[in-house]
């Protein structure tokens, strides 16, 4: 397995890119370390696919180079670049057994038959497929086939990294759980370097250490779960990432408070009172509490509406013209009307031009 | 949306196909099955024979000889034309400019008419004044299709592959073409040869076509007419007089058409189940 | 307006898809819940007229309309497919429906501004569908259904195939969107959290039957076996088999003191269930129950945890708002409590819910 260096890399499919806008990918430098589980996040058109691609080596970024420990692959050949890939939809042999597809990369090498043969049964067992080695792989169910396509990538041991597009669209439900589970537990005892692709906000957090969120071909954040959830870098992020998403509300800076219409919210902002086309603040529902009283970090609120979605309650109200949503237990009793927003102080952003500004104490 | 309630007037629909099927098929067919049991003098003259002209077909000679050629021509016909096929398929370039031009020039030969096909290559393989003749006088063969039967069979089933590969080429082409990106990209990602991806990814994934292709082939080829009987005549000798034609010297020459119905019969019932055997071993074998 | 279904039952080549079941829905909205393949859309195709029953009745307002034609019904159903016709315009989508029934070109006009505004689509009307998002697609597909005012609106998993952000978007929505309507709307989901939101009554369908029926809340707090739970849970309700005697609750290795509100129950084995929200990994309080635990998996959505965890053989599921990381295999302790636990009998039935009777 390999550390992966995003040199400069940006890409764009017009021959001459005069605005950031021409660009699929913009300009970015990035370090992914060896043995990491990254997922690249962000919905359909941000650019994760031609990141992929230039990765794999379907496509040759037009400007910058991609270096696996420290080795030039920019322009070599998908072979060449000892990446795996797991694809949308399972890419199998059809015409062959399981055990023959397994086997298939590492005959391919010319390596020696007694050596796949033990090769191939570790990562048959490791994957679960001992039970159907023999059987052809053609009538197998979709979640057998991935496996088996995952497996393909794991019977060599010259893998650099192993890319994942989207594995999960074409299994059930209930049996996503299981091929999680599995990816999840071959990640965190072999060490790969794994790279997964999704829109799906629930399969990145789940399976990836390290996130990296994009949007409209740029990369906007690259944290843990948890830095995603706590400390979004950029107003996307935080609406993309959580259900409902980040409140914002637009803002003046001025002297130890945020001015957010008529109404003044005690905030430590050092460093960041600095002038920008929108200042905003953003809290996340969760750090949002309702009551009667006020407080030292609380503004007057109007609750229209609150949802029981059994798990917890979703508060929908207007704070100053502007819409916000709170998530409370399940047990507390709320109303609707006239009440105090609390926030929570230390989970109070400050996004400067969409980007998150860290007060400086 | 679609109303599923039961109506019995539905049924009207259906009769203009049962009409149409029966006065193209069944009535025909009808007509060459009452023939075939009787021996026929004048319109007014029938004999009931039984199944007398069918003994006689089964054991006539020059049917035997007929169909031995047919079958001799078929099997070499699609052992030529399918791998001819995929493999000009497999070279036809997959986008860019070049793409219609070359699928223009493939349809070409299949759009020309059987017996202007003939003739053209009457004239083309003539020693004296076709083109192909006399290339291969001047390459120092002795090469003469109205004479030597080896020339006329080369002549006809090279005719026959030029004008009907492309059909092979085209539905390879398309079922090349049906492949998904990610299965090539995950054979090279696999250190897979260029003949480990033919031989696991496409040829499996053409399958389907080709079972399409090699029985349109032998059904044609098992019925070729028109373009040896303008070429060759059916000679030198009977070299070259496959079924088709050896029915019609029956049926039309010697004007014996209680024989000539039993052969038709025969002939019909050889094609089927030459048919059904091709569909059954090809389907089982794409499901085991 | 109201709907019946008296006997119905649908099986096919000798399999049956719904068996014999009565249901009566009423205006408003209705949901359908239950998992893949448990009927949904087959009950949906029989109450539009796509297909019969193979016996029973159906009666609308009274009326017996089992082998009317769908064209002389007034139903409108939306699809998984964001169905809309690919070469009309926005505007011509959702007039179309008008358009067939012949209405007055003025009110159309007036209807299919009025709903594309419900809709959020009023400043597409121009473009084609493919030039829309797939949620702004499934918007007009909606709108289309919502324009001729149906007696019957069918919606059948509308949201499964968009991204979860649309998802969630328009999901906010869909409550406003059917409030002021007066027709009978049906809701065919999987997911519990849409019955909940959308509110309404739900109907939790498995495997072909109907098993229960009633204000959605009060299916979710009182689910009649643990079959129903199961499908009204999600994640999936926690179970395991409990012995009670003696004023004690027995799980597998763990035994506390019966909690108040199970004390009528008599002796015996029972299933105890607890939905995954009432599961921790802090103490509460003094009279929680703890349970050691290894993490098998957990998953991270966005904003919340779900900790797979396993207890001898009991495989639960812990969800912890926030976001945590958690490594298969950590060692964890698990704590609820007893008072919120659900109580079946062996045969699966209701026998205890931690919620008070309905007032």
């Amino acid at each position: 397995m390999a550390e992966i260096h995003l040199k400069n890399i940006a890409h764009s499919y017009r021959e001459n890119p005069q605005s950031p806008a021409d660009y699929a990918l913009k300009p970015c430098d990035y370090f992914w370390q060896d043995g990491g589980a990254y997922a690249l996040l962000g919905p359909s058109g941000c650019g994760k696919s031609t990141l992929l691609n230039i990765i794999s080596g379907l496509l040759q970024p037009s400007e910058g180079q991609i270096l696996l420990d420290g080795r030039d692959v920019t322009r070599s050949s998908i072979q060449d670049r000892n990446i795996a890939q797991v694809f949308q939809f399972p890419v199998i042999y059809d015409s062959m057994t399981v055990y023959d597809n397994l086997a298939f990369p590492l005959r391919n090498r010319g390596v020696e038959a007694t050596a796949v043969k033990q090769r191939v049964r570790e990562v048959a067992e490791m994957l679960d497929l001992g039970d159907i080695l023999h059987s052809r792989a053609r009538g197998l169910s979709p979640d057998a086939k991935q496996t088996i396509s995952l497996g393909r990538a794991l019977v060599r041991n010259d893998v650099a990294a192993i890319l994942f597009d989207e594995p999960l669209t074409v299994i059930d439900p209930h049996l996503k759980f299981l091929l999680r589970r599995k990816l999840k537990q071959v990640h965190e005892r072999h060490q790969l370097t794994l790279i997964y692709v999704t829109h799906d906000q629930s399969e990145a957090l789940t399976f990836a250490d390290q996130v990296v969120v994009m949007n409209e071909g740029q990369i906007l954040q690259v944290g843990s779960p948890q830095e995603l959830f706590e400390k979004p870098a950029h107003s996307f992020v935080g609406h993309f990432i959580g259900s409902p998403g980040m409140n914002f509300f637009d803002c003046e800076l001025v002297d130890g408070h945020a001015l957010i219409g008529s109404q003044k919210l005690r905030i430590h902002h050092g460093g960041c009172a600095q002038p920008a086309e929108r200042t905003q603040i953003g809290i996340r529902p969760e750090f949002l509490r309702l009551s009667d009283s006020a407080g030292d970090h609380s503004l007057p609120v109007m609750v229209e509406s609150v949802q029981d979605l059994g798990n917890y309650q979703i508060a929908s109200g207007q704070l100053e013209g502007r819409p916000v949503k709170i998530k409370l237990d399940e047990e507390q009793a709320v109303g609707t009307g006239p009440a105090h927003l609390h926030f929570a102080p230390e989970h109070t952003r400050i996004y400067l031009d969409d980007w998150l500004c860290e007060a400086k104490p | 949306m679609i109303n599923k309630t039961d109506n019995n007037r539905a049924w009207l629909l259906v009769v203009p196909v049962v009409v149409l099927v029966a006065f193209s098929a069944i009535i025909p067919l009808m007509t060459v099955v009452n023939y075939s049991v009787q021996d026929i003098f004048d319109p007014q003259t029938r004999i009931f024979v039984g199944t007398e002209w069918f003994r006689e077909a089964l054991l006539d000679e020059r049917l035997h000889g007929a169909l031995g050629r047919q079958v001799l021509f078929s099997l070499m016909v699609l052992l030529i034309e399918v791998p001819l096929g995929i493999a000009i398929a497999l070279c036809l370039p997959r986008r860019g400019p070049w793409v219609s031009f070359c699928l223009i020039l493939l349809a070409l030969p299949m759009l020309v008419p059987f017996n202007v096909v003939g003739t053209i290559w009457q004239i083309f393989a003539r020693a004296d004044i076709g083109l192909g003749g006399w290339l291969m006088t001047e390459l120092g063969f002795d090469y003469n299709y109205t004479a030597s039967p080896l020339d006329a069979w080369l002549t006809v089933l090279v005719m026959d592959v030029w004008h009907w590969t492309s059909l092979i080429v085209l539905l390879c082409y398309a079922g090349l073409l049906s492949i998904p990106g990610a299965y090539y990209q995950a054979a090279q990602i696999d250190g897979a040869s260029r003949w480990a991806i033919f031989r696991y990814i496409q040829l499996p994934k053409l399958t389907n076509v080709l079972v399409i292709g090699v029985l349109l082939r032998f059904m044609d080829s098992f019925m070729i007419y028109a373009e040896p009987f303008v070429l060759t005549g059916g000679g030198p000798g009977n070299a070259t007089t496959f079924l088709s034609q050896q029915l019609t010297t029956l049926a039309v020459g010697q004007f014996d058409l209680g024989p000539a119905a039993a052969f038709s019969l025969i002939y019909f019932l050889i094609i089927l189940l030459i048919c059904w055997l091709f569909y059954t071993a090809i389907t089982h074998l794409s499901t085991r | 307006m109201s709907l019946m279904l008296k006997g119905v039952a649908k099986s096919v080549g000798g399999a049956s898809h719904i068996y014999p079941t009565d249901l009566e829905v009423g205006s408003g909205l209705t949901v359908l819940l239950g998992h893949t393949l448990a009927g949904k859309t087959t009950l949906m195709r029989i109450i539009a007229g796509l297909d019969t029953p193979s016996s029973g009745r159906v009666y609308h307002n009274d009326r017996d309309v089992t082998d009317l034609p769908l064209r002389r019904r007034k139903v409108a159903m939306v699809y998984q497919q964001f169905i809309n016709y690919p070469s009309f315009t926005v505007y011509d989508n959702i007039a179309s429906p008008l358009k067939l029934a012949k209405l007055d070109k003025a009110e159309a006009d007036r209807r299919v501004r009025e709903t594309a505004e419900l809709l959020r689509i009023d400043n597409y009307l121009q473009r084609l569908p493919s030039e829309l998002s797939g949620g702004q697609q499934q918007r007009v597909a909606i709108a289309r259904a919502l324009v001729k005012e149906a007696d019957l609106l069918l919606f059948d998993e509308p949201l499964v195939n968009l991204d979860y952000k649309l998802r969630e978007e328009l999901r906010q929505e869909m409550t406003r969107i059917f409030s002021e309507r007066k027709a009978i709307a049906i809701y065919a989901t999987t997911e519990p959290g849409e019955a909940l939101l959308l509110g309404g009554t739900t109907v939790v369908m498995d495997r072909g039957r109907v098993l229960q029926s009633g204000p959605s809340l009060e299916v979710y707090r009182r689910p009649v076996n643990v079959r129903t739970a199961e499908v009204f849970s999600d994640p999936r309700i926690n179970t395991a088999s409990a012995a009670i005697a003696d004023g004690r609750v027995q799980l597998g290795a763990t035994a506390f003191s019966l909690p108040a509100g199970m004390a009528p129950l008599a002796a015996g084995e029972y299933i105890v269930a607890l939905r995954a929200g009432h599961l921790r990994l802090e103490r509460r309080d003094p009279e929680d129950v703890c349970l050691a635990a290894r993490v098998e998996l957990s998953e991270v959505s966005g904003s919340e945890t779900f900790i797979h965890v396993r207890h001898g053989n009991v495989r639960w599921i812990v969800h912890q708002p926030g976001v945590h990381s958690y490594r298969s295999d950590d060692e964890v302790k698990v704590f609820f409590s007893p008072d919120q636990l659900f109580a079946f009998d062996s045969n699966g039935e209701l026998r205890h819910t931690p919620f008070a009777a309905a007032a």
